[in-house]
């Protein structure tokens, strides 16, 4: 689904990611770990568009993608979920949601009803359709920021630390939320996580140590020395 | 209570004109946060558009040159929207981010329109047109090149200089051989006037004293508009579109959003809104090249009051300034206090500012204290907009 390959990006003249290379198969989760500042963010951005690379190339479904605009790639299905949630503050929660539809390859096209799956994920929502997003509390905000991502029915998912600053309650709903998800779609998920329970829902993993990645495999061989070395626990 | 009334109309139909001006730069500059110091030249070109439409209408006879000022209001719309968006696409969506140079660059723009209405012929307008097309038409026959990408820089240049050459010599050809017809300019540089419908003409009287037709059509006018941008920022998908790429640029194209176009149309607008508004003064008195700048202040000083990227704001600064320069500049305020012996003062004071120019100064003067003491204007913007 997605390759990238030889990766270095740089802001300014520090460079932040080295020679980064990592592949998502099609219809599997892909979990990103590392500890503060190796640069995970930095790396999601670059695969959004909203970073530029200084050298090498990013494949989404074969193409290349690196010289496309990112509402381009995002009409070309790739949804996301970034860090901190960045829900647009001063427009209703609907209206947040009707703006995930202009993923859609073909945009948005007139008034969409919101379809019942995303509330059947997310049941907090069809009560506050008309609250504005910016009062919503950080959970219910990054709720609101998966379900807009959805609403575009993207094929790749990109999850910036979707737990991050969430009660623990609300980090098993966003969880099973996400495992729903890829069980009733088939969908490709790239997760940056820092809870280990998380974390083992995925197929495979990738570490990440000062902007280049150190180790990778399957998940279900997290031996307890990365966890040890790679999470911030 | 007529003379309340009278001021009150007075007031807001000066206040009507300040908004319907301010209302595009509310839009180009409160929620794009571009300077754009041409807006009043885009102001002129709708009133210069005005005074060819009724040019255009003049020889059709009565009952249809009566309408014509309902025919130019589109079209000074959508004269100045067009104007806008390519400034917006040949200028400022190169400088985003970039207030100085931005603000430089109009100006830049707003001078090269003052001079062009000044000048503009026959002779002017085909060597443009021969312009875009050599430059604009080799452009999209190159870009079909499978290499365009490695000689786009070098193939600019070349255009740009075969294209303006073409077109001088084109210039200098047609000035040889054409008639005077060819070379002479459309407007010159005195200004010209537009003449109002019979039906907008004289006023209505109303408990001894007349609201004129023209004014009374601005207000309505200024209402329409609102109402109109009211609609299509808040119920329209462009308009969803344009408040989530005002209030969160990177986020909106992560949603895919084509930011590009958002701002283009935006800008658009906002141009296109101050066309209508130059076709609204242009019932006032004459247009000349000078227009626009008469408004320039005046409209980003109700954008600033009303509190940058808030519309509810800029109507209410709008119509208080406007109302507050008629009280000032009517001598009303000083006729207030007259009765009592000992503010004798304080109505020399007014007396003093009782003239349309004075007024403004103590307007100026007003505003300057006001924003003192609440620097981002009677309705602040909350959240990350307001941060940059
Ligand atoms: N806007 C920025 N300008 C300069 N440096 C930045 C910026 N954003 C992040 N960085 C630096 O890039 C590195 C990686 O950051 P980031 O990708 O956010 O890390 P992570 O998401 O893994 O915690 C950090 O060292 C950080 O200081
Ligand atoms: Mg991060």
């Amino acid at each position: 689904m997605l390759q990238v390959s030889n990766l270095n990006v740089y802001y300014g003249e520090s460079h932040i990611l080295r020679n980064v290379d990592m592949s998502i198969p099609s219809g599997q989760m892909v979990c990103l770990i590392g500890r503060n500042g190796v640069g995970k963010t930095t790396l999601l951005k670059t695969i959004m568009g909203l970073l530029k690379s200084r050298t090498g190339e990013i494949l989404f479904t074969g193409k290349p993608i690196s010289k496309i605009a990112t509402d381009r790639r995002v009409r070309m299905g790739i949804g996301y979920v970034p860090q901190g949630r960045e829900i647009i503050p001063r427009v209703t929660v609907k209206e947040n949601l009707l703006l995930g539809l202009e993923a859609r390859p073909q945009g948005r096209k007139g008034n969409e009803a919101i379809p019942e799956e995303i509330f059947a994920l997310f049941p907090v929502l069809k009560t506050m359709l008309s609250r504005m997003g910016g009062d919503l509390s950080g959970g219910q905000q990054q709720q609101l920021a998966i379900a807009r991502a959805l609403m575009g029915k993207p094929r790749l998912l990109v999850l910036d630390e979707p737990t991050e600053g969430i009660q623990p309650s609300i980090i098993l709903e966003i969880e099973a939320a996400v495992k729903r998800i890829i069980a009733a779609t088939g969908i490709s998920v790239l997760l940056v996580e820092q809870h280990l329970h998380f974390v083992r829902q995925a197929d495979k993993y990738y570490a990440m140590q000062k902007g280049g990645i150190v180790a990778s495999g399957s998940t279900s061989e997290l031996s307890q020395e990365i966890i040890q070395e790679f999470l911030a626990v | 209570m007529s003379a309340l009334i009278e001021g009150l109309f007075n007031g807001i139909s000066i206040g009507s004109v300040l908004l319907i001006a301010a209302l595009g730069l509310a839009i180009v500059f409160g929620l794009m946060g571009v300077i754009n110091l041409a807006h009043g030249e885009l102001m002129m070109l709708g009133a210069y558009t005005t005074f060819v439409v009724q040019n255009v209408f003049k020889p059709l006879g009565e009952p249809w040159f009566e309408l014509y000022i309902l025919f130019s209001l589109p079209v000074a719309f959508i004269v100045s929207a067009l104007f806008g968006l390519a400034l917006e696409r040949g200028v400022i969506r190169f400088l985003y981010g970039r207030p100085l140079e931005t603000l430089l660059a109009t100006w830049g723009v707003s001078l090269i329109l003052r001079q062009f209405v000044r000048s503009v012929n026959w002779l002017l307008v085909i060597s443009i047109a021969v312009f875009c097309l050599c430059f604009f038409g080799g452009m999209a026959i190159l870009k079909r090149l499978s290499h365009w990408e490695r000689i786009r820089n070098w193939a600019i240049t070349i255009l740009l200089f075969i294209s303006s050459a073409i077109s001088i010599a084109l210039g200098f050809l047609i000035d040889r051989v054409g008639t005077l017809a060819l070379t002479k300019p459309w407007f010159s540089a005195r200004n010209v006037d537009v003449t109002a419908p019979t039906w907008l003409r004289g006023g209505w009287k109303i408990l001894g004293f007349q609201m004129p037709y023209a004014r009374l059509f601005i207000i309505a006018l200024t209402i329409i508009c609102l109402l109109g941008v009211y609609w299509f920022l808040n119920r329209s998908t462009w308009g969803l579109r344009i408040r989530a790429v005002t209030q969160n640029r990177s986020m909106s194209a992560c949603l895919g959003i084509p930011t590009a176009k958002v701002d283009a149309l935006t800008f658009a607008l906002g141009s296109g809104l101050a066309g209508v508004a130059g076709c609204a003064v242009s019932l006032l008195g004459s247009v000349g090249p000078n227009t626009g700048q008469n408004y320039i202040v005046d409209t980003f000083m109700v954008v600033v009051v009303g509190g940058v990227g808030n519309l509810f704001g800029t109507v209410v600064a709008g119509l208080s300034i406007g109302i507050i320069n008629y009280l000032i500049g009517s001598g009303t305020l000083a006729l207030i206090f007259t009765s009592t012996e000992s503010l004798k003062p304080l109505v020399d004071f007014f007396l003093f500012f009782a003239t349309s120019s004075m007024a403004k100064v103590m307007v100026f003067a007003i505003i300057i204290t006001f924003l003192q003491v609440k620097p981002a204007g009677l309705f602040p913007q909350k959240g990350r907009t307001a941060e940059l």
